[in-house]
């Protein structure tokens, strides 16, 4: 049994936001594995709690009329990892969402859960940072949108308001397209792991593969909240695929990142995994795109 | 606390259980339901000891509400059996394999290994340990449980290529 107040069961998403205005102090229950556990240990105990598990129109990815690939934010991460439209235009995410915990914790862990829950090492909220993922934000009194860039205001902290509820995540055709992608994440153990450090980056190459068209560049547990590495952006773009492209990225990755020291490692090594990782992930995103190294 | 009636199909039977809506699906198959094999091991979604499967797919009972089971379709070990209650193949390799010691983790693996069983597409090694690595087992390290699985895999296949 759960040490719960209350729960709410919304059986529509206006009910669910009618009770998100009504009680501002109920949390959001989306797939539960880290509320639920955070009420076992615990720090949640007593909670009110809004479930929005039931809420199918909440599910599904889909491609918009205007190209754009949209997220609903309670697709579980296995639904992530198989689902076509994910294999075909952003692969990147289903192959970092597959790296969370175990198949019980994907079937349940959901993509809305885990950027809502505002840490670091939420493993797809580096590659929603790296394709400039847009959010969709419904209260009572409409829907508002907000770039993903903007949405983290410190751990655990995200602009949500009261009476909102986070109900799509959208990739620009623009931001997707023509676009190759590589994420790593670094953590002790293969699986039911947190990321000691992640890196996800994009790269679109110039038509003749010569030259690096755009690169973007995020990271987790490099700093308190998912960040992007803009100095490593603006180092890379325009660049030609050589050594000192590669060198670029790493020492502008290094120059945006804050990284702390923790029980799972020092700030030190964490600084040379933000240094190896970007390396290692624009050399294997190049090479994705069909470019080549000093080629 | 409020109440409600959850109604799902348990092991093929159709269920009505009134719970406490804080209630989780391990506290309502084991506690109410009486399915044994659903072991309370972390409680927190670690060790895959609850581990059921609903509408085919694993899930850990012990962080999975009751009141979200409303319709579904739930499997447990105890619905692995025949009707005369002999137990399946997949529960025979465990015990040919020597993949169970103390038996505590062993319904949680079974349960999280029947996709792998049920697919008509054969999986490497690599890939029965990435569909069990949300179970732990602090006795047999693992390759016993392994070799199980993998054998009740080979031996489904060549039923259904003999057929």
């Amino acid at each position: 049994m759960y040490d719960i107040k209350h729960l709410y069961e919304p059986k529509t998403v206006e009910e669910a936001l009618l009770l998100r205005k009504e009680h501002p102090e109920a949390l959001v229950l989306a797939g539960g594995s880290d509320i639920l556990i955070q009420i076992r240990e615990g720090k949640l105990a007593g909670c009110e709690l809004i479930s929005i598990f039931a809420l199918d129109e909440l599910r599904g990815i889909c491609i918009e009329e205007d190209g754009s690939l949209l997220i609903r934010p309670l697709s579980s991460f296995t639904d992530v990892v198989m689902h076509p439209l994910i294999k075909k235009h952003m692969p990147v995410l289903g192959e970092a969402v597959e790296q969370i915990g175990g198949p019980q914790i994907r079937n349940i862990g959901t993509i809305g859960g885990n950027i809502c829950n505002g840490v670091t090492s939420a493993d797809s909220a580096g590659t929603l940072k790296a394709y400039d993922a847009i959010l969709e934000i419904a209260s009572l009194e409409g829907t508002r949108t907000l770039p993903y860039a903007d949405f983290n205001f410190k751990p655990g902290k995200v602009d949500l308001r009261p009476g909102e509820i986070l109900t799509g995540i959208r990739i620009p055709k623009a931001s997707y397209e023509r676009t190759y992608a590589h994420f790593i994440k670094y953590a002790m153990r293969r699986a039911m792991d947190i990321a000691t450090l992640s890196c996800s980056v994009n790269v679109r190459l110039t038509d003749d593969k010569k030259k690096v068209e755009r690169l973007r560049i995020a990271f987790g547990v490099a700093a308190p909240i998912p960040i992007r590495a803009f100095t490593a952006e603006k180092n890379a773009n325009g660049h030609l695929l050589n050594e000192a492209l590669i060198s670029k990225v790493a020492e502008g990755a290094l120059a945006d990142v804050m990284p702390r020291t923790s029980w799972r490692a020092s700030k030190e090594f964490r600084l040379h995994l933000v240094e190896e990782l970007a390396r290692r992930a624009t050399i294997t995103s190049i090479e994705k795109a069909g470019g080549k190294i000093n080629g | 606390m409020a109440r409600k009636t959850v109604t799902c199909t348990i092991n093929g039977a159709e269920r009505e259980y009134s719970v406490d809506v804080r209630s989780s699906l391990s506290d309502m198959l084991r506690g109410q339901g009486g399915l044994d094999s659903i072991k309370h091991g972390c409680d927190v979604g670690e060790c895959g000891a609850c581990t059921v499967l609903i509408d085919g797919q694993p899930f850990n009972s012990c962080i999975y509400l009751a009141i979200w089971a409303e319709g579904k379709t739930i499997l447990t070990l105890e619905g692995l059996s025949d009707k005369k209650g002999a137990i399946s193949d997949i529960q025979q390799a465990f015990i040919d394999e020597g993949a169970v010691q103390c038996g505590f983790c062993t319904p949680g693996f079974i349960m999280a290994s029947v996709p792998i069983i049920m697919s008509e597409e054969p999986a490497s090694r690599d890939e029965i340990r990435k569909q069990v690595a949300g179970n732990l087992c602090r006795c047999t390290g693992y390759d016993k449980i392994i070799n199980a699985i993998e054998k009740t895999q080979h031996k489904r296949l060549e039923e259904k290529k003999t057929k």
